[in-house]
């Protein structure tokens, strides 16, 4: 029955050998059709997957299949095996049903691109990759998925790998994530280390005997883990890459770096929770990160001026609120903000790209303005998606950010602070998108006329895909209403199977929603409404009503603002406290250590061995020939002393 | 005589013939030399397809000739045999010179003696890889020596001379311990032997100083070949000088006879002193990784840039060498000895097709190659991401298999600091990248370059296709050396 689930990465890997191997020989149309029916194909076959998946009884649902045995070394054992539960199952319809909007959107974004052909070759490899990531059974078939997600990454992020700006965004991209690899690689060697397998079945179920709760093997291993997931979804420390990432086209940026990719961390601690579980402080920690990072990008994200760049430091705040809702163990919270996130993340990405494509690639937000009147779609699904992405009821973003912030106040893992950075992170990003809506779309128009005259609204291809992103970032988050209003989660319970065994390690963290609390959670709710209403009206009021305060508290700030706009100056620290030390090391080993001291020291014996043999010049020929004759024969005289001793 | 023999048989005799052919038709030495090495390839290939499906159950030499009582009054035999770690080596010597040969097309001074050194060259790696008895093994080791000197100091760069001189001290320097080793090892035998065989069983009888002075010594010779830091300075030399193909064996075959001999030889032999010095052999390891990345990135030449990322690869083996305890380890070595030859091996050649159109090697004067040279480009990065351990490649196969080896049996920090290898190797790759392929393509200097052409691209995709077949189906190599390695294990951890 789960004979067919290989197709589903393998449709995008046959997408990216032909577009691949063929570039340059195939027309637009033959490469356009590839590229989107391998992934229309998967997607078929992972919404086939997943109602088969539905069709099982709640706790019969996991289909395995397994295609050969990859590395077979005695007692290590990985196998090529996919894995689709209730978790996989939600990602690989977020990935090909996303994926497949963004690869139509791209026929449209890229038709005037010279590099068509190798653009959706590397498109449907990314495909296969994140597809790998999630079917993936065992953490080392997930690490090549995770791999090979960042290539894809590196790759598409340098795009136009003449421009120098996206040559370094990529190459920064890649050594950045490679530093999560490093303790992605650590924590699986702890992991196999104890358990003797990397198979997440086996892993989660020996777990509990082979690791001592809280222990801290089991700690480490979970923060390992967590670097790697750091890496992979810009949390703090490791967040630097992502919004220099924006250097690739538009529809990559929201495929890989808004909907899919980074979130691939999420996924790995959601995949691992019973591990996380078991290491409270690791849980800790992830909280930590993940608030931390969710209010501290949020803060950069208020006074950027360019579209995707506000975008970008949108996307990691995001992150962070998934990895804290992880951290306070509602894992289910996590993957449900994943999956909103992806319809409107990708929705505002794809919406920033018919604006830059309209603006004949402009994105500085200050030589926008007033836009709505010349694209109209691209106003109203942009529009859908601001309002779902600031929870305003109703719409997806507010059911999964609601459910984050009440589990962060009333978790076993959770505290008020917690939910308090939460509430202000959220008070924040209604704040500068509806900034950034403002700013593009409405007032005064400051582009000048040359561009003013080219405005359009973008072709078909591109539009439709916004409608269909603007009805999901409505409905989306209907399939996880809280129970506090008398609902049904299905969401929660349709992971359940994959949190189940998490919980049950540990009693007093078990959901504390509804029931006694529900008078609270509903004020809580009413108040974070309540106050993103007064984010956005004060958002109105500085951008649209009376545009000069704006610049008052811009001068007002001064030092402050300067410091935001420059993102704390994180990436000359970086580059000053890592990049030079290492580059210096560098240096000081090849010309001290190996070229003075090593070499210096080969060369002064050899010129010790020159000046004693002057005295033997005579011997001396020169030709090497005559060394080895000399040699052989004194090897044979000293076998010939020591046998006829 | 039997196929072993035949290995190195036939590209002596093909020397021979090379050397009789006309001086000036440059056409016919070449593909002379060309095809007869295509019989020791062939040869090898089908060792590898026999071994694997009738002897790579157990882990019993095969193909055994001898031993023969050679020169008897030194005990002196003529003995060979492969197992599991010998036969990944023939084939990937059979390939390589094979694919060497091709690249040497270009050669055009003093043709005839270039390629039968080459040829000699052969037959000294192909007997290395089948000796079993010392005396022939030391033999077939110093007669590499004499092609690879004259092969840099003849047909080399601008400083070809000191650095011919240097590998030739540098390795003289080493063979004088291993033969003070082999003396030992003859002389407290009783009977005297130098079969390897018998001394493996015998070696760890001796007097636990006696095998330490032995091991210690086997382990400069080899050291010096892997190379290990710090007696690695003559690599970077001899690799910048030497023609393309002779770095392309240099890096793909004569350092895994630094492994090679540790595996097959002092290892197994000397457990004892091996256990003690397990530590410092794994701290050599992970000093060559970090070392040899962080003077990658400051490489100016790209030839050089690639000769020191053998250094930190190379470093990997010995990490899996330190955890000898471990199948997991020991089988990551062998991976990486076999992965290290075709993804570095393939650098040195498109390094070598990049030279010889731009005649220059300097990082700093390329830029934008991408947009002009794709084809050349896409295969460039294709093994550049290899080099750096993509999984799909082999790569990722063996160094994953060698931290998972060893961090199970070795101090978790070291390994933790060699896994830092991985983002520096991903530093200085990706920088070299840059630089190089991606940028803007300054047309009015290298408006000139041409495309990759056939026989280039003939060295290379069979390299492609290697990397990537052990890359995603690693089983049939790991099948083809378990059985050797498992019994290889016992021996070490005895």
């Amino acid at each position: 029955m789960a004979d067919y689930l290989f197709l589903i990465p393998l449709l995008p890997l046959i997408g990216f050998l032909i577009n691949g191997l063929l570039i340059g020989r195939l027309p637009k149309p033959v490469i356009s059709l590839v590229g989107c029916l391998s992934v229309g194909g998967a997607l078929l076959l992972a919404l086939l997957a997943f109602f088969e998946l539905k069709g099982l009884p709640v706790e019969a649902r996991v289909m395995q299949q397994v295609l050969f045995a990859w590395i077979p070394s005695g007692s290590f054992h990985v196998d090529i095996a996919f894995l689709l539960d209730p978790l996989s199952a939600v990602m690989i319809l977020v990935v090909t049903g996303v994926g497949f909007l963004i690869h139509v959107y791209s026929v449209g974004y890229m038709h005037h691109d010279e590099g068509y052909g190798r653009y959706f070759a590397y498109l449907n490899l990314f495909t296969f990759s994140m597809l790998m990531l999630v079917l993936a059974n065992n953490f080392l078939l997930m690490f090549v998925g995770w791999e090979g997600v960042g290539l894809c990454s590196y790759l598409l992020i340098g795009f136009w790998f003449e421009k120098k700006s996206a040559s370094d965004a990529g190459k920064k991209a890649f050594i950045v994530n490679r530093i999560g690899d490093f303790g992605f690689l650590l924590g699986m060697f702890i992991i196999f280390w104890q358990v003797g397998s990397l198979d997440f079945a086996t892993v989660m179920e020996k777990a509990p005997t082979a690791f001592s709760f809280g222990g801290g093997l089991i700690t480490a291993a979970c923060l390992l883990l967590f670097v790697g997931a750091i890496g992979k979804s810009a949390q703090i420390p490791l967040f630097v890459w992502l919004p220099d990432a924006m250097e690739g086209p538009t529809p990559v940026s929201a495929l890989i770096h808004a909907a899919t990719m980074v979130t691939a961390g999420v996924y790995m601690v959601v995949r691992s929770n019973v591990l996380y579980m078991m290491a409270p402080d690791a849980l800790l920690v992830v909280a930590i990160i993940g608030a931390a990072t969710a209010l501290f990008a949020a803060t950069i994200g208020l006074v950027q001026n360019d579209i995707k760049r506000v975008l970008a430091y949108s996307t990691v705040s995001q992150l962070g609120y998934m990895f804290l809702a992880c951290g306070v163990a509602a894992f289910s919270a996590g993957i449900f903000h994943l999956m909103t996130h992806a319809f409107f993340k990708a929705l505002l990405f794809l919406g920033a790209g018919s604006v830059i494509h309209a603006m004949s690639g402009e994105q500085d937000i200050r030589k926008m303005g007033g836009l709505r009147k010349y694209i109209r779609i691209t106003y109203l699904t942009f529009l859908l998606a601001t309002l779902a992405i600031a929870g305003i009821p109703g719409m997806s973003g507010f059911f999964s950010k609601d459910e984050i912030l009440w589990q962060a106040f009333s978790s076993g893992h959770g505290s008020p602070i917690f939910w308090a950075i939460g509430l202000v992170t959220a008070l924040l990003t209604t704040f500068y998108m509806f900034r950034l809506v403002y700013l593009t779309f409405h007032g005064t128009e400051r582009m000048d006329t040359e561009t003013k005259h080219h405005l359009h609204e973008s072709p078909r291809s591109m539009t439709v895909p916004l409608m269909i992103l603007g009805v999901l970032s409505v409905v989306g988050g209907w399939v996880g209403l809280p129970a506090v209003f008398g609902a049904t989660n299905y969401f929660e319970h349709w992971l359940d199977p994959v949190t189940a065994k998490g919980s049950e390690l540990v009693s007093e963290s078990v959901h504390a929603s509804g029931g006694g609390n529900a008078g609270l959670e509903m004020t809580l709710m009413f108040v974070t409404v309540l106050l993103v209403i007064g984010a956005w009206m004060l958002a109105r009021y500085m951008y649209v009503r009376h545009t000069e305060t704006a610049t008052r508290v811009r001068e007002k700030a001064g030092g402050l603002y300067t410091v935001l706009l420059n993102k704390y100056y994180i990436d000359e620290i970086y580059g000053f406290l890592i990049v030079r030390p290492f580059v210096g090391l560098s240096t000081f080993f090849w010309k001290i250590i190996d070229v003075l001291v090593i070499d210096g020291f080969v060369n002064g014996l050899a010129r010790l061995g020159a000046l004693s043999s002057d005295l033997l010049r005579f011997v001396q020929t020169g030709r090497v020939r005559s060394y080895a004759t000399l040699f052989a024969a004194g090897v044979v005289l000293v076998i010939g002393f020591l046998i006829l001793r | 005589m039997g196929i072993l023999s035949w290995l190195y048989v036939v590209p002596l005799a093909g020397m021979l013939v090379v050397m009789c052919l006309p001086k000036d038709n440059k056409k016919l030495i070449r593909w002379t030399a060309t095809l007869i090495s295509v019989i020791p390839m062939l040869q090898s290939f089908w060792l590898t397809w026999d071994y694997f499906f009738n002897y790579s159950g157990s882990a019993a030499m095969a193909y055994v000739e001898g031993p023969f009582n050679w020169i008897p009054s030194l005990h002196i035999q003529y003995f060979l045999g492969v197992d599991g770690i010998s036969v990944p080596l023939l084939f990937l010597t059979g390939l390589l010179s094979t694919l060497s040969l091709l690249a040497s097309f270009g050669i055009e001074n003093r043709v005839k003696e270039y390629f039968a050194f080459f040829l000699l060259l052969e037959a000294g790696m192909m007997g290395v890889f089948v000796a079993l008895d010392f005396f022939l093994f030391y033999v077939f080791w110093e007669v590499m020596l004499v092609p690879m000197y004259f092969l840099i100091g003849v047909w080399g760069g601008p400083r070809k001379e000191y650095a011919a001189i240097k590998f030739f001290l540098y390795t003289l320097f080493g063979s004088i311990f291993m033969l003070v080793s082999i003396l030992i090892l003859y002389f407290t035998s009783n009977p005297h032997t130098l079969n390897m065989m018998t001394l493996i069983q015998s070696g760890s009888t001796l007097p636990y100083t006696l095998q330490m002075i032995c091991f210690v010594f086997f382990f400069i010779a080899f050291a010096i070949k892997v190379p290990v830091w710090p007696f690695h300075t003559w690599l970077p030399d001899a690799h910048v000088e030497a023609p393309t193909a002779v770095s392309v064996i240099l890096a793909g075959v004569l350092l895994k006879m630094g492994t090679y001999g540790m595996l097959r030889i002092s290892w197994p032999m000397f457990p004892q002193p091996l256990r003690d010095l397990s530590f410092w052999i794994a701290l050599l390891g992970v000093i060559a990784i970090i070392y040899g990345a962080l003077v990658s990135m400051a490489q100016k030449d790209l030839k050089k840039l690639v000769a020191y990322s053998s250094v930190s690869h190379m470093g990997f083996c010995m990490l899996a060498l330190a955890a000898y305890s471990s199948t997991q380890a020991i089988s990551g070595c062998m991976f990486q000895m076999v992965s290290h030859g075709l993804l570095t091996g393939a650098l040195f050649l498109l390094v070598g097709v990049l030279y010889d159109r731009a005649h220059t090697r300097e990082i700093a004067a390329f830029g934008g190659l991408g947009s002009k040279l794709p084809i050349y480009s896409s295969i460039m990065v294709f093994f550049t991401m290899g080099s750096l351990g993509l999984p799909g490649m082999s790569g990722f196969i063996s160094e994953f298999m060698i931290f998972i080896g060893s961090f199970s049996v070795l101090n978790k920090v070291m390994v933790g600091i060699a896994v830092l290898g991985v983002v520096l190797g991903a530093a200085y790759l990706l920088r070299m990248v840059q630089r190089v392929f991606l940028g803007e393509f300054n047309l009015a200097k290298w408006g000139g370059l041409t495309e990759i052409n056939a026989r280039e691209l003939v060295t290379v995709v069979p390299l492609m296709l290697l990397t990537l077949w052990i890359g995603i189906y690693p089983k049939p190599l790991n099948d083809l050396m378990n059985a050797t390695l498992t019994n290889l294990v016992n021996l070490m951890a005895r």
